[in-house]
């Protein structure tokens, strides 16, 4: 499974897990989409840590759960982005959507 | 013309051969020692343009994808991403950044990251026929008289 999720009290945090291209941001929305559904948490967090590449997939994942977190008023945090990613990101205006956080030094 | 290093692959529109793709051509490349940034550049363009072929030129059939890599000594590095499917309207309209055909999941910013990360995109297609996309990109070879 390319994703890992975490559970806290308002949040769930997704450790994303490998290379992001159409065929891997298909299995990890299909993870994260039925725990955030069911859930509604206020905060979602994006950990691209362990990403070692991304290609324009990757900010449709991130466009998709923000649209859909926004449906109760949640809100899309990316965190342990590559120079890489960000650049993509930045390329794609997302980074106006969503809020970015540094990267953390120990998960869970 | 058996001076000119080339190397062609071809197989079906099935998702799960995108990192197969990235994976052939970032290693016929490795030849002219690109940086590892350079080498991310050509495997993030090829990874937009495979993918292209996957989700829109075969949108609902499985079709084949031809990739042709051609490497000069001056190491310029010319990819060729070739597909038989629906083919493209209107091209300029395609490239601008953030359209897409592709619904809620797609971002439209392909043809962006594949103009930002190489020197040269060139997109030919024909409705019913096919796209063809041309990337090039310049490598700094490090090595002296390679
Ligand atoms: N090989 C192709 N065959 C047919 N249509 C294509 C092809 N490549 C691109 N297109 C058309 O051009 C549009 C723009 O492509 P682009 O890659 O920029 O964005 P996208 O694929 O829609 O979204 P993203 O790449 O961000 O996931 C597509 O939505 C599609 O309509
Ligand atoms: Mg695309």
């Amino acid at each position: 499974m390319p994703v890992h999720l975490i559970y806290r009290e308002e949040s769930v945090r997704a450790e994303l897990i490998g290379e992001i291209d159409d065929y891997t941001a298909r299995q990890m929305r299909e993870a994260i989409d039925p725990a955030i559904s069911r859930l509604h948490p206020k905060k979602l967090i994006l950990d691209f840590s362990a990403v070692p590449f991304m290609d324009s997939s990757g900010i449709g994942l991130i466009i998709g759960r923000y649209k859909l977190m926004r449906l109760w008023e949640g809100e899309v945090t990316l965190s342990g982005m590559s120079r890489r990613i960000e650049m993509i990101v930045k390329l794609s205006g997302a980074e106006k959507i969503v809020r970015k956080e540094r990267r953390e030094q120990h998960a869970g | 013309m058996l001076d000119k290093n080339e190397m062609k692959i071809a197989f079906p529109s099935f998702s799960s051969n995108e990192s197969f793709a990235r994976a052939a051509i970032s290693a016929f490349v490795a030849q002219l020692d690109p940086t590892v940034d350079e080498l991310t550049d050509i495997k993030t363009a090829v990874s937009e343009a495979v993918t292209n072929c996957i989700i829109h030129a075969y949108r609902d059939r499985i079709g084949m994808i031809y990739i042709t890599v051609a490497i000069d000594p001056a190491g310029e590095v010319t990819v060729k991403i070739r597909d038989k499917g629906c083919g493209i309207e209107d091209v300029p309209k395609a490239m601008e950044p953030l359209f897409t055909t592709g619904g809620s999941e797609r971002a439209g910013l392909g043809f962006a990251v594949m103009q930002s990360f190489m020197n040269r995109v060139r997109v030919r297609s024909k409705p019913g026929v096919g796209t063809t996309v041309t990337l090039k990109k310049k490598i700094q070879s490090r090595r002296i008289g390679a």
